[in-house]
């Protein structure tokens, strides 16, 4: 008996084996070419589709944002990197890249803490629950477009929000909110917050479901309050969940762009660029796609710095044996 | 080995066969459109993708194709928005569309740069003499690249009752007028001018008009052919600015409001008697009338009167700002058909009819009659007046120096830029054009 694999068997085929030996090896080959036709036939739509309009456009991006170009006539007007250059010397691109970074950083340090608070409440028997939880979940079902739409009729001068503040005696609250170089990006931030907070309270729900109560059980048998039994058993236990929200966050903080383009464009003055805001801007409204394309690849390139130096270092241990290692 | 080779190669061909199948049918369907045959199809892209321009166009093209049945006229309608970044991406393709909607100016410029629009010199030499001058915003290089059906004009619209209100009896003729009357209207509790600062484009029309009143007509033309703004009446233009700027005569947040969305737009504030002029387009009544609950706006109580003359500046007098609509046909486009029915949008029938929808305001002599608004009635008359129309600068200029001029100038509404940094601005621009 001859184990397949062994080196008695490699031995065999490779010398001069038998007619029936032969036979076989080519039979088991048939079986895997077989088995990889069938798997290109099932991919390749797919990856035709894929190729077509992921890899190819990106690879596109790359190529067109190394010429002078304004998206009409040949591409001729080689420029090397002279887009890049310029993009990182533009006040304007560098305030956009400094917005998203403080989108990103604010999202973490308030929308965090918030979210888990009143995901914490919600997971306690309230009565009314279902409809908080409704009411928090609402406007991450609302599209971009009229949470941005409404935003900007709420917060225009004299509006319901200036009305609200003075009938509350806050008159001396009411500011400028979108026309204030200074407070504009912190305005878009609430708006941003209002809209998505739904989401990380759903995530962390979600994450507080897989905890089992019998650890909370424990932990208060053991003597510890509900502050620290939270401290040292549910938020540990919520890591993944809590990993993972934060790279949306971020990932989203970073391709900002609905709600800012609708309730500012940008403006005033660039005060709320952000770095998709300031690639449209570039590339379809002032006809400049060479350049348009470097922004796209720098935020491209942003974006997957990010996402790969998160994965390989916040995210391992949540993915470790799925992604990290082949399965089986 | 070998086997397996050749089978592979075998489903790689069969892969390129069926590639190529669909590559022929996509093929097929390029070719569709422009036959050999006596039969001509017109692919023609539009703006009004509301009515009443939109029923109106498909009846022109209906109309065309009766009076020419060998040519059928295939109507787009695209929204306004949609157009600028549709147009260059189709342009660049091999399958545009045959007539498109033409701003002139720039951007054109730029179209024909690219070899993307069809030179109709020859072609409408016969008729183009009925348009009169508005045909040259549509001219590259003296060369006719597209045909105008519309020219409007930017001016104050004004509330003669807040006026009243603040005891001012004749709208203001010069510069230092303006600024004496933001000054009693303000007084009166009144916002004086209303701004849709958000859209940038409007607060250009203040330093664009600045720059008509300053600049000679030579300096203005040759700026939109080498791109230099040495001249100082640029900056000059943007001192002006600054000198209205600290009036402060906008109302509360203008940096924000946008020109023609809601009531609390800078057309919602006029539309409602909010604020008691806006420096606007022939469009404005439309707008500001659709913005009133009533959708009738302000009626009688709006007046119209021309951006002040400025002392001290080499400009012509009685010049205006001003932009149109027209049509170009492309590359690809069947000359003959395109430039036929391009004379047939602009005979006097088909514009009276057109300016019969109070929208804008019609070049073709003779057409006028048709516009019953009197606030168009008027601004027509005024056209007639003028010593010449120059084009919005965003569109004068090719579109990047265009927008980086809008953009420069909202800075310096928003407080962030001089006047020599917006020229400046521009200048680089134009450098990385």
């Amino acid at each position: 008996m001859r184990l397949v694999g062994s080196p008695d068997r490699r031995q065999a085929l490779a010398g001069a084996g038998s007619a029936s030996d032969r036979a076989a090896g080519s039979t088991a080959a048939r079986r895997r070419l077989r088995g990889r036709v069938e798997i290109g036939l099932f991919v390749a739509p797919a990856l035709l589709l894929y190729l077509l309009f992921v890899i190819l456009p990106i690879f596109m991006a790359g190529y067109y944002s190394l010429y002078h170009w304004s998206g009409l006539g040949d591409v001729t007007d080689f420029i090397g990197l002279g887009n890049y250059v310029r993009a990182f010397q533009d006040d304007v691109f560098q305030g956009a890249v400094m917005h998203n970074f403080t989108i990103a950083a604010l999202s973490l340090l308030i929308q965090l803490p918030l979210g888990l608070g009143v995901a914490l409440l919600l997971n306690r028997r309230l009565p009314g629950r279902a409809g908080l939880r409704l009411v928090f979940f609402a406007p991450y079902v609302l599209s971009e477009v009229i949470t941005a739409v409404v935003w900007q009729l709420l917060l225009q001068p004299d509006g319901l929000v200036d009305a609200t503040l003075r009938a509350a005696h806050l008159g001396g609250l009411v500011h400028l909110w979108l026309a204030d170089l200074k407070l504009v990006l912190y305005t878009l931030f609430v708006v941003i917050t209002w809209k998505y907070l739904g989401f990380g309270i759903i995530l962390f729900l979600a994450g507080l479901q897989g905890i089992p109560r019998e650890l909370m059980e424990a932990a208060s048998i053991d003597g510890a309050t509900e502050l620290r039994a939270i401290r040292h058993v549910t938020l540990p236990l919520l890591g993944p969940t809590i990993r993972i929200w934060a790279f949306l966050s971020i990932i989203g903080s970073l391709q900002l762009f609905d709600i800012v383009w609708i309730m500012t464009l940008g403006g005033p003055a660039g005060a709320s660029t952000t770095m998709v805001t300031y690639l449209i801007d570039r590339g379809f409204r002032r006809y400049a796609f060479g350049y348009g394309s470097a922004v796209a690849v720098i935020l491209f390139a942003i974006s997957l710095v990010f996402a790969i130096a998160y994965q390989r270092y916040v995210l391992r241990r949540d993915t470790e044996g799925a992604l990290t290692r082949m399965v089986g | 080995m070998r086997l397996r080779f050749g089978r592979s190669q075998g489903a790689g061909r069969a892969l390129l066969v069926g590639l190529m199948a669909l590559l022929a049918a996509v093929a097929a369907c390029g070719n569709g459109s422009s036959g050999q045959s006596q039969n001509v199809k017109l692919v023609w892209w539009h703006n009004a993708s509301e009515d009443p321009g939109k029923t109106f166009w498909a009846q022109v093209a209906k109309d065309f194709h009766t009076a020419h049945p060998n040519i059928t006229v295939e109507v787009v309608p695209i929204q306004n928005e949609q157009f600028t970044t549709k147009i260059p991406v189709a342009l660049q393709s091999s399958s545009p569309p045959d007539v498109f909607q033409q701003w002139g100016g720039g951007q054109l410029g730029d179209q024909v740069q690219a070899g993307r629009v069809e030179d109709i010199t020859s072609d409408v030499k016969p008729w183009i003499g009925q348009i009169g001058s508005a045909a040259s915003n549509w001219q590259v290089n003296g060369k006719q690249y597209g045909v105008p059906y519309s020219l409007g004009l930017v001016g104050f619209w004004y509330n003669k009752d807040l006026f009243a209100k603040a005891s001012i009896s004749t709208p203001p003729a010069t510069w230092d007028e303006l600024l004496a009357d933001v000054g009693k209207l303000k007084a009166a509790g009144i916002a004086p001018i209303a701004l849709g600062g958000k859209d940038r484009w409007p607060d250009a029309f203040y330093w664009d008009y600045l720059a008509v009143r300053l600049c000679s007509k030579q300096t203005l033309q040759q700026a939109a052919v080498d791109y230099k703004f040495t001249d100082s009446c640029w900056t000059q233009a943007g001192v002006k600015v600054k000198q209205l700027l600290d009036a402060s005569p906008f109302q509360n947040g203008f940096l924000a409001t946008p020109a023609q969305q809601g009531a609390g737009s800078s057309a919602g504030l006029m539309g409602n008697g909010k604020a008691a002029m806006e420096l606007q387009g022939h469009w404005n009544p439309g707008v500001m009338n659709g913005l009133t609950p009533d959708q009738k706006g302000l009626g009688d109580k709006l007046g119209w009167f021309p951006f002040p003359s400025v002392s001290g500046g080499s400009g012509v007098d009685g010049a205006m700002l001003g932009g149109g609509d027209g049509y170009s046909c492309s590359y690809k486009a069947p000359k003959a058909a395109c430039v036929e029915f391009l004379k047939y949008i602009t005979s006097v029938d088909v514009q009276k009819k057109w300016a019969a929808l109070n929208v804008g305001l019609p070049v073709t002599k003779g057409a006028e009659g048709g516009v019953a608004d009197p606030n168009l009635r008027n601004l027509i008359d005024i056209r007639g007046k003028a010593s010449f129309v120059q084009l919005y600068l965003d569109i004068a200029f090719s579109t990047s120096v265009g927008q980086a001029l809008d953009d420069a100038i909202a800075n310096q509404f928003a407080g962030s830029a001089t006047p020599d940094q917006v020229v400046k601005t521009i200048a680089d621009a134009a450098k990385n054009r």
